[in-house]
């Protein structure tokens, strides 16, 4: 089995996003049996399951959920929150959006199982404003879980009570990172906080905070349904479970491919019809533009936490963004440095003045006006903002840069040879110039 | 003073603002919807919005302008009735949203962040729309239009501007306006939720060649599933 779709496995029925939908594959039904266990015993399962975060650093779900200080006394005695990181804006990253399309319920069953695990009685959906249609699938999938009694007081006869909102954000990638999110939830600018205190002892209003991605989330109701054992037998050793890759750009069928983490490029490529027709692959992002780039020399690499790290990257939100031959390496850097320069919160300085200039000097080259020492000036540049950033927006900010030179350093002193950028851009379109 | 032609803030609004402001535990984490209910009546973040929201929050229109300025979906002039986006982050515009940009720019002679003098539509370049395998992509009020090309585009545009929008690829079966779209921003649900379809081809691909594979994912231990 190459393919294990669970998350997916219904998204084709015409309903799938309706709790009719849900219910007829055994949706809710995850929630009775977590109602009838203890929490921590919930918190045990999921770590036992060893799933990690989807939202992109990995970290297993379970552990981050027991840190919540619990008890009559300090933190512990304060309201706990859930709050879902449904901000995806990280660039190539495109699971969550189209998974809350076609069934939310599957994220707010795992919403409430998951409060109740960490004894919280709200939690919130901070979804990204630009995806108006999910917004309303999420409104709608919560109106029908009050009205089923999944939601509100005395869940299934519990004496559990949870609200849950649905709260939209107004245009920011920083505000995916959880600190950010929490201050943006909170009504200000979506700036990141300092760490330590972590949301876990004072994330939103100060209080104890669990933030998990959508994928995480959604997940455990599978969890609790097919329980540690089953979730644990997919995958790799210390890379547990199934998950959703997204294929896009040049290839011949872009979209979500679920599988157990440990599938490699090579295999999503043979099996969804490989590159467009008669062009190979030239780069490619394993999880979005922030995880440095990598070549066809890395289609064998396991796509699991380990396996990504050692290839010298980072598996990050798996957006297997593959480009072909037709493209301009220095463009692509170009155009993802200035979407990390715009979305600098300008917050600490190497991130705000270090992306504008990287800017710059990449226009500068892309057009054939610098020299060579620019590229070391680049690098320096990256040096200076790499580990030097008060968050990991500034890290990511490098990446494509340093892989991008590591990577096609002549293709970058071309632009200086040739005077300007030696690609057709109209090859790279997939209209090719026709329709336009 | 409210300039000409745009719409009045009322006590509706006011309401409707505290109806947000009792959804939250903190009254404060109102204010990103509150800014989205200001464009719902006004197409864009009003001086007289910004006061709504401070006086309602207890906060100055400093903090609030300070707030609003932040966030890339408030508006600092009118929006058009249809806001086009169009995705020029590097994969879409590798793939052809550059020139869908360029395109739409020559086609409608308005810029980044520019509105037609009539007010039907209004322009901008995003970033990343969570799309990429529906690349180059264009959103019309936040709704998603899959797939396009220059010629796609400019065919949009002008169905738009004739007041005959096509409806969303994956979105409910009529396009509404940007005010409408703001409501729903706001949290006040139409219920268009309940409209389109579940899933675009791209977000099946995996599903259908699992299905043609025979793969599926072991059954859960125990009950039959
Ligand atoms: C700049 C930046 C943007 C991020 N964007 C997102 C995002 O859109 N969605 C997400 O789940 N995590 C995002 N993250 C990661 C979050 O900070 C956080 O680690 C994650 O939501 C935790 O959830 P998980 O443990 O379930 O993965 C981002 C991080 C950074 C630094
Ligand atoms: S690294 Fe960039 S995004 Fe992060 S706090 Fe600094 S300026 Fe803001
Ligand atoms: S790059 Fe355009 S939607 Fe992702």
């Amino acid at each position: 089995m190459v393919f294990t779709p669970v998350l997916s496995a219904h998204w084709d029925e015409p309903d799938s996003f309706t709790l009719a939908g849900y219910t007829r594959h055994r949706g809710y039904e995850a929630l009775d049996t977590a109602l009838g266990m203890e929490p921590d015993a919930l918190i045990q399962l999921v770590k036992d399951s060893g799933l990690r975060g989807r939202g992109g650093a990995g970290f297993p779900t379970g552990m981050k959920w027991g840190f919540i200080p619990q008890g009559p006394e300090g933190q512990g005695a304060k309201p706990h929150y859930l709050v879902v990181n449904a901000d995806e804006s990280e660039p190539g990253t495109c699971k969550d959006v189209p998974f809350m399309l076609a069934n939310p319920h599957a994220l707010v069953e795992g919403v409430i199982i998951a409060s109740y695990a960490i004894r919280a009685s709200q939690a919130f959906i901070y979804v990204r404003g630009e995806v108006v249609h999910v917004i309303r699938r999420l409104q709608e999938a919560v109106q029908e879980a009050y009205a089923a009694g999944h939601l509100g007081t005395n869940i299934h006869g519990s004496g559990y009570d949870l609200d849950l909102v649905v709260h939209a954000g107004a245009g920011a990638y920083i505000c995916g990172e959880e600190t950010a999110l929490l201050d943006s939830l909170e009504g200000y600018r979506g700036q990141p906080r300092l760490r330590p205190p972590f949301p876990a002892t004072h994330g939103l209003y100060a209080c104890p905070t669990v933030v998990n991605n959508v994928e995480s989330i959604a997940s455990v109701p599978a969890i609790v349904l097919g329980g540690a054992d089953w979730f644990a037998g997919m995958g790799t050793e210390k890379s547990k479970g199934f998950t959703l890759y997204s294929l896009s750009g040049h290839v011949k069928r872009p979209g979500q491919y679920e599988a157990p983490l440990g599938i490699t490029l090579r295999q999503l490529l043979e099996l969804s019809g490989g590159m467009r027709e008669g062009r190979t692959l030239k780069f490619w992002t394993p999880g979005g533009s922030s995880t440095p780039l990598l070549t066809a020399e890395h289609l064998d690499v396991p796509l699991d936490y380990e396996g990504v790290t050692a290839a010298g990257s980072m598996l990050g939100t798996k957006a297997l963004q593959c480009f072909d031959d037709t493209t301009c390496v220095v463009r692509a850097v170009l155009r993802w440095t200035e979407f990390y320069a715009h979305e600098s919160c300008g917050k600490c300085t190497p991130c705000r003045e270090g992306t504008y200039w990287m800017v710059q000097i990449l226009e500068r080259l892309e057009a054939g006006q610098a020299s060579e020492d620019d590229i070391d000036v680049l690098l320096d540049t990256c040096d200076n903002i790499f580990g030097r950033s008060f968050c990991a927006l500034g890290d990511g900010a490098t990446s494509p840069i340093v892989s991008g030179v590591q990577l096609f350093r002549d293709e970058f002193v071309q632009h200086l040879t040739s005077g300007g950028c030696p690609f057709d851009p109209v090859a790279s379109t997939i209209f090719g110039g026709v329709n336009a | 003073m409210v300039p000409d032609g745009i719409p009045p803030l009322t006590e509706q609004t006011r309401a409707e603002a505290r109806e947000i402001i009792a959804r939250y535990p903190k009254p404060r984490s109102a204010l990103l919807p509150m800014l989205h209910l200001v464009q719902s009546v006004q197409g864009y973040v009003s001086p007289a919005g910004i006061a709504l929201c401070a006086e309602e929050l207890a906060l100055t229109k400093a903090e609030v302008g300070a707030v609003a300025t932040f966030y890339t979906m408030y508006r600092r002039k009118p929006a058009g009735d249809y806001h086009v986006g169009v995705c020029t982050n590097t994969l879409c515009a590798v793939l052809g949203g550059d020139a869908i940009f360029a395109s739409l720019k020559d086609h409608l002679g308005i810029g980044h962040n520019e509105t037609l003098p009539d007010g039907t539509v209004s322009l901008e370049h995003l970033e990343c729309n969570a799309a990429c395998d529906y690349a180059p992509v264009v959103m019309v009020n936040w709704e998603f239009y899959d797939d396009q090309t220059p010629q796609s585009a400019r065919a949009l545009v002008d169905a738009l501007r004739a007041g005959a929008p096509p409806p969303p690829t994956r979105g409910p079966s009529t396009l509404t306006t940007f005010k409408e779209v703001s409501r729903v921003l706001a949290g006040f649900n139409d219920g268009l939720g309940k409209e389109g379809v579940p899933a675009g081809p791209a977000t099946l691909a995996g599903l259908e060649i699992a299905k043609q594979r025979g793969d599926v994912a072991p059954a859960f231990p125990g009950k039959e599933s």
